[in-house]
């Protein structure tokens, strides 16, 4: 009887999968969501229905306006990557640039460190007593403009984020056909009047793609507002501060602060939905653009705007790490180098070293066994159900990360299922977070396997889960694990999650750069940060060993 | 207005690697000439420099008298059909036709009238609102050729426009291209690696190989007289066999059997040859007269032909192609004799490099 009922409802190890995938998701992130709308809609003492917590935060300018804030700095920051990041790419792809190879490891190194130590970095370049700007106004007279604000934000977010429209964009132009381009040409069309006309509109659909991403991790961002923004006050910040007031917090009201920026970041996300699948053309390259050589001015122009715009964004970056090897006197930098600072790093916040390896670590072999499962199942075994299941795990992608956090909290702060504290809810909020991104790679990953393959383990006996870990996990191996490197390279770098979870016991190398820089221990702050970039120079080589020449999604 | 093109010691290089050595050609105006070559032959590589999107490394390309060497690609007035059309995907075929007309900033007027020309020309008029990929191959092509022609250019190019198509669109397009030709009377040059394609439509052919023109001629001259072995063996099928020529008495000696070839000239008194003869162009006969004693290895029927491959003594063997009869005398096993139209049958000499028989 019972095998029957299976047979009917065509029951096999992978609707187990399923059903398990979705059971843990219903428990960490729907319910959680579920709490954090209730929090937001109920008032606590009386347990009655109430909208006073959005009421409370439209009617004061004090609050309405760090969205407003947030919407004006993401706006202009997602246009600026886009005005950056394209022609940059464009010019990558269609002309010879000397050192291109270096230059384009710079763009993802800059573009894979935390915000924060991006805007700290120009804070000591540009800040009230940064280096250059004291070296203005004392030799030059001149006084620099302030960086802190909207400007410092605008300037740290476009030159971190640039590169995601450089990737997606260098990808995009992939699949133009060079034929367009010389079509284009000889029929009058050339220059910047071709790129407006033929090469834009084919790549649109990829910049409003690229530039979603940049809004929402622009809007998302926590550190940078935090250490630059001083009056500016963004969205994130706001939730964190109310959350985490030491006034004591105000959870319903954080819930609702919330719950207004998961439905802002998903009308944004549905917009561009729609946006970019109304104009997409299908392509098939047969000639790639290929790269030719410049001549003269134009020459000059294209390799002036690479070097600035790249020198720029990985400027930061350099100057940590030559701040890492000065001499500290208390919390000042003094004429001399020395390791005085790595040693203190290692001293006094070594577990912060342990645990960045170990949190994401954790967190990375989960992803990769749930993107590994996930993708197979809406790859392979499309039904209603694993459907859900996909829909389900991109929901996080919308969910700014300190929502994460709040979220996660709110729900599991409590028994039954305390878990504040643990190493355990900072692996779950980093796994949500990231495994849509490592399952949208895994199932591009899966499409190239043909199904024939595994069909022919199971025509020759082999069962349908050792058909999968044997046959078609090993032919994904390389694509997941290139994915995974990714994911570890984010989670190593991430803070806004981080920052709300963490305790003593669980503070991450992000976490304690972050609260070096609130002490003003600059030094520590710059080793700890020399030391993650190192961690990420690491893992992105690794990442080029085992991917081939695999392109790098993000 | 139209125009001849000059190409005078065309040098191009990539790097260290030389593609076209030295290449000096004529097009003449109104002409209809083909390019034909192997791939990797630099006919595509010469079609592109006249475009401009290949530099030219050494010697100059002319339009009449003009050098164009150094002129941009937008200046030089031509219209181009590219291998995959290239057509904007997102424009309209009418967007796509008037695309040139915009960019020489022609009067509204004429841009509508123009490209609605065109589009009837083409025949695609109906079409002037889909978008592209709504498109079939042979529509795309003829947006392509609209538009490379609504601009009136001087010179017409296109890249193996035929290739992506499948085989009776191929030949359907093959005839419009050489009827538009006509019609509009435009220089136009043609690049193609399918030699059937290249004999129907062209006035004059230039076969390619190694980026070195092997010869220059009319599609009745090169399939007749083939400058040497390798265009011999490129244009239509062959057979070679090993002779000798005797200056005495001009006769050619093959596996004993002798038998005059008339024009042919050489400076030795005998030389050793190859001898090019098209399989249509043999006789076979059952009974001995005069021909070469020889014997049916195999035969295939193809319908409207029937291919024999016949061994020849001395180890050589041929095929040979006869119109398929309802009951055929010939079978595997059996012995015939071979005469050969001899003055269809061309001699080089034994490095394949000249061709000594007589032009006629």
């Amino acid at each position: 009887m019972k095998t029957d009922v299976l047979r009917k409802l065509k029951l096999d190890i992978w609707s187990l999968v399923t059903l398990g995938v979705l059971v843990l998701y219903g428990l960490f992130l729907i319910y959680p969501l579920f709490n954090l709308l209730i929090q937001a809609v109920v008032d606590k003492k009386t347990g009655q229905f109430t909208l006073d917590y959005f009421i409370k935060f439209f009617s004061k300018p004090y609050y309405f306006n760090t969205l407003l804030n947030s919407f004006k700095v993401t706006l202009a920051v997602t246009v600026l990557t886009v005005m950056l990041g394209t022609p940059l790419a464009y010019f990558f792809a269609r002309f010879e640039i000397r050192g291109k190879g270096f230059l384009r490891i710079l763009i993802i190194l800059s573009s894979m460190s935390a915000p924060f130590i991006g805007a700290y970095s120009w804070i000591l370049l540009l800040g009230r007593s940064g280096v250059i700007t004291l070296f203005l106004r004392n030799t030059l007279g001149i006084q620099f403009p302030s960086i802190y604000g909207f400007t410092g934000i605008l300037v740290v977010l476009t030159l971190q984020l640039y590169p995601l429209i450089f990737l997606y964009v260098t990808g995009a132009l992939k699949n133009v056909d060079n034929s367009l381009l010389e079509a284009a040409d000889n029929l009058g069309c050339s220059g910047f009047r071709r790129f407006r006309m033929i090469v834009i509109p084919l790549i649109l659909p990829t910049l409003f793609a690229g530039g979603l991403l940049v809004f929402m991790r622009a809007l998302a961002d926590f550190g940078t507002p935090m250490l630059i923004g001083e009056g500016f006050r963004t969205f994130p910040v706001t939730i964190f501060n109310e959350f985490i007031s030491e006034l004591g917090g105000d959870d319903g009201f954080a819930a609702a602060i919330s719950i207004i920026a998961i439905i802002i970041t998903t009308f944004v996300f549905l917009i561009q939905r729609y946006l970019s699948t109304r104009k997409v053309f299908s392509m098939n390259s047969m000639n790639k653009i290929r790269p030719l050589k410049a001549r003269g001015i134009t020459n000059v122009m294209i390799h002036l705007y690479s070097y600035i715009v790249i020198g720029l964004s990985i400027m930061p970056q350099v100057y940590i790490f030559y701040t890492s090897f000065k001499k500290v006197q208390g919390t000042t930098f003094v004429p001399g180098y020395s390791f005085g600072s790595y040693e203190m790093a290692f001293n006094r916040v070594g577990r912060a070293i342990t645990n960045t390896l170990l949190i994401p670590g954790i967190s990375l072999v989960v992803i990769v066994f749930f993107a590994a499962l996930i993708a197979y199942i809406t790859v392979r075994r499309r039904n209603i159900f694993t459907g859900t299941a996909d829909a389900i795990s991109m929901v996080p992608y919308i969910i700014p990360g300190s929502v994460v956090g709040i979220t996660l909290l709110i729900a599991f702060n409590k028994p039954p299922v305390l878990l504040s504290g643990t190493i355990l809810i900072m692996v779950i909020g980093l796994v949500l977070r990231r495994l849509p991104y490592t399952i949208r790679s895994s199932v591009a990953v899966l499409q190239q396997i043909p199904m024939n393959i595994e069909e022919a383990a199971l025509s020759l006996g082999s069962s349908k889960i050792k058909a999968f870990y044997k046959i078609t996990m090993p032919m994904m191996a390389a694509g997941l694990v290139a994915g995974a490197i990714l994911s570890w390279v984010t989670m190593i770098s991430e803070l806004a999650t981080a920052i709300l979870l963490y305790v003593g016991r669980t503070k991450t190398l992000t976490v304690e750069i972050y609260t070096q820089i609130i002490r003003g221990n600059y030094g520590i702050a710059a080793a700890l940060s020399t030391i993650l970039a190192f961690l990420t120079v690491i893992s992105l080589l690794v990442f080029n060993k085992v991917s081939g020449n695999r392109e790098l999604s993000l | 207005m139209s125009v001849n093109i000059s190409i005078r010691n065309a040098v191009k290089r990539y790097g260290e690697n030389t593609i076209i050595p030295d290449l000096s050609l004529e097009i003449r105006d109104k002409e209809f000439f083909t390019l034909l070559g192997p791939s990797g032959c630099g006919k595509t590589t010469l079609l592109r420099m006249i475009a401009g999107f290949n530099t030219i490394e050494g010697g100059e390309l002319y339009f009449n008298a003009t050098c164009i060497n150094n002129m941009e690609i937008s200046k030089r007035n031509i219209g181009m059909v590219f291998q995959n059309y290239a057509i904007f995907p997102h424009y309209t075929v009418q967007q796509n036709v008037e695309f040139g007309l915009k960019n020489r900033k022609l009067p509204k007027e004429r841009i509508k009238a123009d490209t609605r020309e065109f589009l009837e020309l083409m025949q695609i008029l109906e079409y002037k609102d889909r978008m592209p990929e709504r498109l079939s191959g042979g529509q795309q092509q003829r947006v392509a050729l609209a538009r490379a022609l609504v601009i009136k250019p001087d010179v017409l190019l296109m890249d193996e426009p035929l290739s992506n198509l499948d085989a009776k669109l191929r030949l359907e397009m093959r005839q419009v291209i050489r009827n538009l030709q006509r019609e509009v009377g435009i220089t136009t040059v043609y690049v193609t690696h399918d030699q059937e394609e290249a004999m129907a439509i062209s006035d004059r052919i230039a076969v390619m190989k190694d980026g070195i023109i092997q010869h220059v001629g009319t599609p009745r001259e090169i399939y007749h007289r083939p400058a040497n072995i390798f265009v011999a063996s490129f244009i239509g099928r062959t057979n070679f066999l090993e002779a000798v020529f005797r200056k005495a008495d001009g006769n050619i000696l093959l596996g004993g059997h002798e038998f005059s070839v008339p024009g042919v000239s050489s400076d030795d008194d005998e030389e050793p040859v190859v001898l090019s003869i098209r399989p249509e162009d043999f006789t076979m006969a059952k009974t001995d007269s005069g021909g070469i004693r020889s014997t049916i290895r195999d035969s295939i029927f193809l319908g409207l032909n029937t291919h024999f491959i016949v061994n020849l003594p001395g180890d050589q063997s041929v095929e040979i192609i006869h119109e398929s009869q309802m009951d055929s005398n010939f079978k595997p096993g059996d012995t015939v004799y071979l005469t050969v139209k001899a003055d269809k049958i061309n001699v080089f000499s034994r490095d394949g490099k000249r061709n000594l028989s007589r032009e006629n």
